[in-house]
């Protein structure tokens, strides 16, 4: 903790525990509001799926939600609900989610809910719930993906970004194909797996007594069983730092917009490599004094709007992810050479502007920490992620001491041409508007 | 099987609940100020609220408020755009100014050490904007290439066509809140300055603060951030409302051919914000589509598998503003979902809900109240709703026993009111082709096809 967080009061104090199934435990009190987080990472996301079953992690989440020995069918939002609380779930890359929001004093009833389905899920399966989320699932890719403009994106990136053996190559939705591949007999193999007592992070951030919270968790998660050992994330895990080589397409869509996305290769989220690429992703395009909004959506108009980000995910390589919008007759060439320009030009970026976006992300940062349940989440992150929750409290300072040097020459080592996907929408040819 | 703890845990009785005090102060200005002290994390949120938004503005020159908000931080007596834009970054702070339909909003994000300097810029950019040019120019190229993207994305184009019909021409609720191609083209930067003129006085505006601040302290400095503003507009600043003309109920369908999926906004005119019929309909909302387990998701999510999510509002404006129930839908189900939300939306006047409904909906609603109060955001959105509406102080101390108070019959009667099936306009942008036929098999109005393009 650095002295100037500890002094601006944003230390999250917690304690760790672990029972004897290995699920880990953190608590951590906060009296500021009379609720509790209840927040559980699975180390298990869209990266753990086997060829043929692009999408089951997100399908298995859905059926977390169908009820359990003791849950009814829908009980689990009923219940919550009628708490007053609020919920949901949620399957990336890396992991797998599940949360509630609840009156401090209702805690018990959360632990419940997500005890009796990690324990006893098995027995309310049934062949119609299944069939039901699927077509759930295909409605949510049509909403997000399909029609959508420029829906498909990431998925394609991803593609483009890391080879067809890496667990990256394909998206967390997954294809229609195998949603309707998966079985009965997938959903138990896959909770067998990686529903495991020792695969989760539990989380609790709120009003509570922790030594009376650890006496509550014991009593509805003691009981079940440690699961056998989880096997390795397949395919390859390990990627050469850059890509090599430039990877390009171009899409033609229903669009009046053409976009340019452009991807780079990035050291992998948590090591110290990092941090430098999150603060440049700030300097690029955080904010209107941003390097991208200044020169492509201000002084040349030649973008409507953009974005930068690094992902936070951990197998092998991450990346950071730009795009620019263009504005109405742009032509989409003009605006790729500007867009690489000025991303490659942050390799003689002013100290101004990178002080500018570590400023920023101070004050994201502890807005964020602001409610319950981001607390309870990136406490389970960072223990599932980095088997360290106490990150919470020191990754702050790992993006404050990014220094200038130190974001100039992440620039020139890894923003180049040979380390990055463009990726490129235009409208159909011919189209009118 | 599990033992011990297999029954659910009995829930003890609901603790009252904490809410932020508030103090209220009138500048010498007259400037009204709300602030709500809090001191765990050294974060502020500041709102300065103008009341006036794009309610305000004729269908002729619909866009108006959107783009004077926008043009606040554009240039100001003191900074240019671009040096505003790095002096309010580089404190770390975020400073967004944009206008709903009641009101224009100056909303400021810092670390509480940070205030005093981004206070200074948040009242430079409510007081002293200089509407330049240049700026005004590309506010409006900007808003206007976004308009030509809005007619590829199928969730703005259902709304608004919902909203055209609904509303008609002539009512400020029948435009787009951004404007269209049209209004904007013919929109000057002097009509966008005059247009702010008549609205930025102290009589006219309130500001909101929360967070880790000292109001004795605050008060003072406020006083000499806005002194000398005037209290009343120098101009008119009267809308003057026209009556929603959308021509009655109609089935509207945006053909995009090949479409994977349909876009659905079913719903007509609403009451305004302070109806008596509020509680009911908040209470009775919760039950058609105002949550995850409400009727109309579970049945066309969890039973029938037609969609990632259904759901329903009112918009509650001062004015008015529609009703809607919102969903997309697989393109093959699309006349199956219209009738299903067409027979829940009239069930709801027609038919009493269960006691077991009604008991959810309630603690859904007062249970959850303190998680609508959990950042200093929370708390300065809230407490400006109620300045804004003017819903008195108390509001939300009262807040849990009016919702207590609805009845089954209550929900109904304000409903029979409000949600007349009859009345209803259905959008679907979709695949015209496939959705046409069992549309106007449907018989819920005539079926009137349009192009997207």
């Amino acid at each position: 903790m650095s002295a100037r967080a500890a002094e601006a009061g944003a230390e999250i104090e917690f304690e760790e525990h672990s029972l004897e199934n290995g699920l880990r435990v953190v608590l951590s009190r906060d009296d500021r509001s009379p609720v509790v987080a209840v927040n559980l990472w699975y180390n298990v996301g869209s990266r753990n799926e086997r060829p043929g079953r692009t999408g089951f992690a997100h399908l298995f989440e859905h059926m977390m939600f169908q009820g359990s020995a003791n849950v009814p069918e829908a009980g689990h939002f009923a219940f919550i609900e009628k708490a007053g609380g609020s919920l949901n779930g949620s399957t990336w890359l890396d992991r797998t989610n599940y949360f509630e929001t609840l009156p401090a004093h209702y805690l018990d009833l959360g632990l419940w809910l997500e005890s009796d389905r990690l324990g006893w899920l098995l027995p309310a399966m049934t062949q119609a719930k299944l069939d039901n989320q699927r077509d759930v699932v295909k409605n949510e890719r049509r909403w997000r993906v399909d029609n959508q403009p420029y829906g498909d994106w990431d998925e394609r990136l991803q593609a483009m970004m890391y080879p067809p053996d890496h667990p990256y190559h394909h998206s967390v939705i997954g294809s229609m194909e195998d949603l309707d591949a998966a079985s009965l007999e997938d959903v138990e193999a896959f909770f067998r797996t990686y529903y495991a007592p020792n695969n989760a992070v539990l989380s609790l951030v709120g009003d509570f007594e922790p030594a009376r919270a650890l006496e509550r968790v014991r009593r509805f998660f003691g009981d079940i069983p440690r699961g056998p050992a989880v096997p390795p994330i397949p395919g390859r895990t390990t990627l050469p730092p850059v890509l090599g080589a430039e990877v390009r397409d171009t899409v033609e869509q229903d669009i009046s917009l053409a976009r340019v996305y452009e991807a780079y290769r990035i050291p992998a989220y948590g090591t110290d490599g990092y941090y430098p690429a999150l603060v440049a992703a700030y300097v690029l395009a955080f904010g209107r004094a941003s390097l991208l909004y200044r020169t492509l959506v201000r002084d040349r108009q030649l973008a409507q709007d953009v974005v930068a980000y690094a992902f936070p995910i951990v197998v092998g390589a991450s990346m950071m992810v730009s795009w620019a919008t263009a504005r109405q007759d742009v032509d989409v060439d003009e605006l790729e050479v500007a867009l690489s320009g000025q991303i490659e030009a942050l390799a003689t970026a002013d100290d101004a502007d990178i002080e500018r976006a570590v400023a920023l992300i101070e004050t994201r940062h502890l807005l964020d920490l602001q409610t319950v349940d981001e607390r309870a989440d990136q406490l389970s992150m960072h223990a599932t992620l980095f088997d360290d929750p106490g990150r919470i409290n020191t990754e702050l300072e790992r993006m404050r001491s990014v220094t200038a040097a130190a974001v100039r020459s992440f620039a020139e080592q890894y923003l180049r041409r040979e380390n990055r996907a463009v990726l490129r929408y235009v409208p159909h040819a011919g189209a009118g508007r | 099987m599990r033992a011990g703890t297999a029954a659910p845990p009995r829930l003890p009785p609901p603790v009252p609940v904490r809410l932020p005090a508030v103090r209220s102060h009138r500048l010498g200005c007259g400037l009204q100020v709300v602030v709500a002290e809090r001191h765990d994390l050294p974060v502020v949120d500041a709102r300065l609220v103008f009341r006036s938004g794009a309610a305000g503005d004729p269908p002729a020159v619909a866009g108006r408020a959107f783009i004077a908000a926008r043009m606040l931080d554009q240039g100001t007596a003191a900074f240019t755009a671009t040096r505003l834009a790095d002096e309010i970054e580089t404190l770390g702070a975020s400073l967004e100014t944009h206008a709903g339909w009641d009101s224009t909003v100056v909303a400021l994000h810092v670390l509480a050490p940070r205030l005093d300097a981004a206070l200074r810029i948040l009242a430079e950019v409510g007081l002293r904007p200089t509407f330049p040019d240049d700026e005004f120019e590309r506010q409006r190229s900007e808003r206007i290439s976004a308009i030509t993207h809005e007619r590829h994305d199928p969730a703005t184009l259902a709304g608004k066509t919902f909203a055209a019909a609904v509303y008609g021409p002539r009512h400020p609720f029948g435009a787009p809140l951004g404007g269209t191609t049209e209004s904007l083209s013919s929109l000057g930067v002097a009509d966008v300055q005059q247009y702010h003129r008549q609205r930025a006085a102290a009589g006219n505006a309130f500001l909101v603060i929360a967070g880790d601040v000292d109001g004795d302290a605050l008060v003072p400095a406020l006083e000499d951030l806005f002194d000398g503003w005037g209290e009343m507009p120098p101009g008119d600043a009267s809308a003057g409302q026209a009556d929603a003309n959308g021509g009655g109920p109609a089935v509207i369908v945006v053909d995009r051919p090949g479409a994977p999926q349909s876009e659905l906004r079913i719903g007509l005119p609403g009451p305004p914000r302070r109806t008596d019929d509020y509680f009911p309909l908040l209470v009775g909302n919760t039950i058609l589509g105002g949550a995850f387990t409400s009727r109309l998701n579970i049945l066309l999510r969890e039973e029938k598998g037609y969609t990632y999510g259904a759901g329903t509002r009112f918009a509650f404006r001062s004015g008015g503003g529609p009703f809607l129930a919102s969903t997309a839908v697989f393109t093959g189900a699309t006349a199956d979902a219209v009738h299903d939300i067409v027979r829940e939306v009239g069930r709801m006047g027609r038919e009493a809900v269960s006691l077991e409904e009604l008991d959810r909906a309630r603690r859904y609603l007062t249970l959850g109240l303190p998680q609508h109060f959990e950042t200093t955001g929370d708390v300065a959105e809230r407490l400006g709703e109620v300045e804004l509406f003017g819903l008195g102080a108390g509001y939300h101390e009262g807040w849990v026993a009016q919702v207590e108070a609805v009845t089954a019959e209550s929900v109904a009667d304000a409903s029979a009111r409000w949600l007349r099936p009859d009345a209803l306009t259905v959008v679907v942008v979709g695949d015209a082709e496939v959705v046409v036929g069992d549309l106007e098999r449907l018989g819920t109005g005539e079926v009137h096809v349009r192009a997207s393009g």
